[in-house]
């Protein structure tokens, strides 16, 4: 069954979300009372969402698995969020934020939500300063603008390095406001652990409480998924540690089609990994390459040198060092789009380059921009990234430059939705990092932000509309029936089954090894031999998990170990189908780099012919092979070319 | 960056199976932690040693692991977030510590913030405050562009200064009256430097306030322990703004 509809509206480009919008039916206000929706996420894109379906007087059941939706890691985006407002009179556009983003993407986004994203961005900068989000401002008082990776304009907005913090507060005091006026009930502490479907229609969730381990079900005419991203397959990353896939692979595994799993955004500027006890990685914003220089040494024997800690940094002379984003891409230098850096780095240190103990790592200097700027002004701009490099470090960054690496850092596949954000099955939505639709195989810089709150304050809460219009008939959800019964069974065996292994290595154990697969053969260049290599090893590493691993403490009880079990067991099937989907895309684009797929310079080469769309895999049981379906992606509005950045 | 090895160390940890259990102090010893480790990942290493011999490992909150998400809460050596300024636990690295030293850990400690289990605390408090008016009463959509809400760059700097509150406790656990007035301040202070939050401040000052008092949060003496525990140095100026915001507000009843 490949009847993937995307449902995209008819008509020019420019014109399709309004028409659409006018098209689509709405749901009188005395209905909206009657139906119930579950929110599964509360970060950017689930807080703005619970709270904009709040308002529009449906009521509101939302979910997260920390103590507080304040805590949603959308908290820790540092640099900003993008928007078309063309403030800074450079010639930006809607049409020129959404062609920076196709390309940017490497042309594997869908045209219309792209364009959508572009067009509704400059409301959610008005939608936040309303709020109170305490921007950057000029000194007449109007907002200020900064640029980001990828892009000749300077476009995005920012609140000094904490944007995403400020941005998710912003919709956690409107989240708040709901909680208080009653049209939203809040369940922290709460994890989803399955979808229920009735008649073919997601009608509630199953979820653990995780203060003290009960069931619960929880019913709804619609259930929308906004619980991030899965990068946390390859256990070191930059998410928080409980940043999971869990709720999307359940989703999955009850028909939602998972869409591009192979595309995960390596960030170019994280503090490199040292030693072996290390847990997460921790990034540095892009927005840092504005006024940094990256270089690594020009001669082998400085690098080694600095490998063996018998010279600094600031003992290389300018001549001798290679700031090679500049020299290799004159026209974006240091602003190049995040895979272009991260593939630049990884070059420099698989040459010998690498300046770290390990040798994996390239120099971030600010030297110069103190020289030009003053120290004064550097501090004001990237003060608290620098408090945060030299806790971690030791190093202050004001006298010798940073280390970074390459890290990964987003998910841009996701649950596959089609343009109302509705999966393949009704009633179930994905919106955020979740679902796969706006960042094609690459996200820029401010652009995941972006699309969290485009997605939950002005997309979802009028499409969302369109389907319930047709459920006002139901009555409220039972969940004494059937189908809640075997989900409660699902996943009460299910954690039984992982309670009782009691093997003898502990989860992470298996996470890290898990990791390491992934990195090696998953990472930031792959081929069909290590990716069939992967498969294989997935495959043993699945059956030692299921057989030897050890979960200490009480089922009814507070209990990580058990929470991260489950995690971890569908993140290794979500590891396996990362594998099958690289393995099939027989091309490179964006964080997808396939070395059978190079150009003669080194860079990614794109295949349109065979490349040009959008996977959409469908489950078919536990331990058959997916089958794959393919979205073809169509470009009427932008010629697809190779990227270059030179 | 070449981290050097403590041999040993002993962690003296706070151990509470559940909100009823009494609780109590165990030791336990830690070998080769890399001083470039974090203290969380101190003790991933220390669970992980604990799940090996078939005990319960240290149930504690962490999320983000770089200093932001406000989540790891924990007393250690008498600190909130550890003895080091301007940090969350997850940003205190063992190079803070010598070896054969014994640390302490205990959860938050006050009224307001029962313990759940070991170092976990309830903070739900904290999203009740937030509730009663931390924020600017506007829907989604129907708002003015952007630019036509001036704010002069200082003011918009030091709403940012107040706003940059995390929410993660350690003005309450080092306060000795468990008192909330930094965070709440925090919030207040945020939207009084705003236009935005001008329409609704009185209602704001006063229901916050009545709703700390109501969750058993401790009255402000001005002692600032709270702003030297804050890992991210919120003033105590906001306090003062906090109280003229409250005086304001009442005097206009």
């Amino acid at each position: 069954m490949s009847n993937i509809d995307s449902k995209i509206p008819k008509g020019p480009l420019a014109e399709k979300w309004s028409r659409h919008k006018e098209a689509i039916r709405v749901v009188s206000p005395a209905n909206k009372r009657k139906l119930d929706i579950i929110v599964v996420g509360t970060g950017l894109a689930g807080a703005s969402a619970a709270a904009s379906l709040g308002e529009l007087g449906y009521n509101v059941k939302a979910f997260c698995y920390q103590d507080s939706p304040r805590r949603a890691h959308s908290i820790a985006a540092q640099g900003g969020i993008n928007a078309a407002k063309n403030y800074q009179n450079d010639n930006d556009s809607v049409y020129r934020l959404f062609y920076d983003t196709i390309k940017g993407g490497d042309y594997r986004a869908r045209e219309a939500n792209t364009y959508r994203l572009a067009e509704v961005s400059p409301n959610i900068i008005d939608q936040c300063v309303a709020q109170g989000v305490p921007f950057a401002r000029e000194y007449g008082g109007t907002l200020a603008n900064r640029s980001f990776g990828g892009v000749l304009v300077s476009r995005t907005f920012y609140a000094r390095g904490q944007t995403g913090q400020q941005l998710l507060l912003g919709a956690y005091s409107a989240l708040n406001r709901q909680i208080d006026a009653g049209s939203v009930e809040m369940y922290a502490r709460h994890e989803m652990l399955d979808v229920v479907l009735v008649g073919g229609k997601a009608h509630g969730i199953v979820a653990r409480d995780l203060t003290n381990g009960e069931i619960k079900r929880f019913g709804a005419h619609a259930v929308v998924l906004a619980t991030g991203g899965y990068g946390n397959v390859f256990f070191l990353s930059t998410n928080a540690m409980g940043c999971n896939g869990s709720a999307a692979w359940q989703a999955y595994k009850r028909g939602a089609y998972f869409s591009n799993p192979c595309y995960v955004q390596i960030h170019p500027t994280c503090i490199p990994v040292h030693g072996s006890q290390q847990s997460k990685l921790t990034l540095m914003s892009e927005s840092l390459r504005n006024d940094g220089r990256v270089w690594a040494p020009k001669k082998k024997e400085d690098a080694e040198r600095l490998r063996k800690g018998e010279i600094s940094p600031i003992d290389i002379k300018d001549e001798d060092r290679d700031f090679y984003l500049e020299r290799r891409y004159p026209s974006y230098g240091n602003l190049v789009p995040r895979d272009v850096a991260s593939r630049a780095a990884k070059e420099r240190c698989d040459a010998g380059f690498g300046v770290n103990a390990e040798g994996k790592a390239v120099f971030l200097d600010f030297k110069y921009a103190i020289e030009r700027l003053g120290r004064e002004t550097i501090e004001k701009r990237y003060g608290n990234l620098f408090q945060m490099y030299e806790k971690i470090t030791d190093v202050n960054p004001y006298e010798n430059p940073m280390q970074i690496f390459p890290a990964i850092h987003y998910a841009m596949g996701g649950i596959w939705v089609d343009y109302n954000l509705m999966t393949s099955i009704p009633g179930l939505y994905a919106i955020g990092e979740a679902n796969f639709s706006d960042h094609g195989a690459n996200r820029l810089g401010a652009s995941a932000l972006m699309q969290g709150l485009a997605d939950g304050y002005f997309i979802l809460p009028y499409t969302i509309g369109d389907y319930l219009a047709g459920e006002i008939m139901v009555p409220r959800i039972e969940t004494n029936t059937p189908e809640f019964e075997e989900a409660e069974k699902n996943v009460t065996s299910r954690l039984e089954k992982l309670y009782n292994i009691k093997g003898g290595q502990p989860v992470d154990y298996f996470h890290k090894k898990l990791g390491h697969i992934m990195w090696e053969y998953v990472g930031m260049s792959r081929n069909e031999e290590g990716l069939k290599k992967a498969i294989e090893e997935i495959a043993e590493l699945k059956k030692e998990f299921w057989s030897n691993v050890r979960i200490p403490g009480e089922m009814n009880n507070i209990n990580p170990e058990l929470e991260k079990a489950g995690r971890l067991a569908d993140f290794i099937d979500i590891g396996d189908l990362m594998a099958r989907d690289a393995l099939n895309r027989n091309e490179s684009c964006g964080g997808h780099f396939r070395e059978e797929s190079v150009t003669e310079d080194g860079e990614a080469k794109r295949n349109d012919e065979i490349g040009c769309y959008a996977s959409a895999w469908e489950f078919q049981g536990e331990d058959k092979e997916p089958v794959m379906h393919r979205e073809e992606l169509v470009f009427e509005n932008v010629k697809l070319t190779q990227r270059s950045y030179k | 960056m070449a981290d050097k090895i403590l041999k040993k160390i002993y962690v003296k940890v706070w151990r509470q199976n559940n909100p009823s259990d009494k609780g109590r102090f165990e030791t336990y010893e830690v070998e080769n932690v890399s001083q470039g480790s974090s203290f969380l990942e101190m003790i991933d290493i220390l669970n992980d040693q604990l799940i090996r011999e078939g005990k319960d490992p240290i149930a504690f909150d962490h999320d983000c692991r770089e200093g932001i998400c406000g989540m790891c809460s924990m007393y250690i050596n008498g600190h909130a977030h550890g003895p080091d300024s301007e940090i969350t636990t997850c940003q205190l690295h063992m190079r803070k510590f010598e070896d054969g030293e014994t640390i302490t850990v205990e959860p938050w400690r006050a009224g307001a913030f029962p313990v759940i289990k070991d170092l976990i605390v309830d903070r739900t408090a904290f999203d009740k405050i937030q509730q009663a008016g931390g924020y600017v009463s506007v829907n989604t959509g129907g708002v003015p562009d952007g630019n036509t809400i001036p704010i002069a760059q200082v003011d918009a700097e030091e709403a940012m200064d107040a706003a940059a509150c995390i929410g993660c406790g350690a003005c309450v656990a080092t306060c000795k009256n468990s008192s909330a007035m930094l965070f709440v301040a925090a919030k207040v202070s945020q939207f009084a430097k705003l236009p935005q939050g001008k329409v609704e401040a009185k209602r704001r000052a006063k229901a916050m306030v009545a709703k700390m008092d109501e969750l058993g949060f401790g009255g402000c003496t001005n002692t600032g322990a709270c702003e030297l525990a804050c890992p991210k140095n919120i003033s105590i100026s906001h306090i003062a703004r906090l109280n003229r915001e409250y005086l304001k507000a009442k005097f206009s009843d």
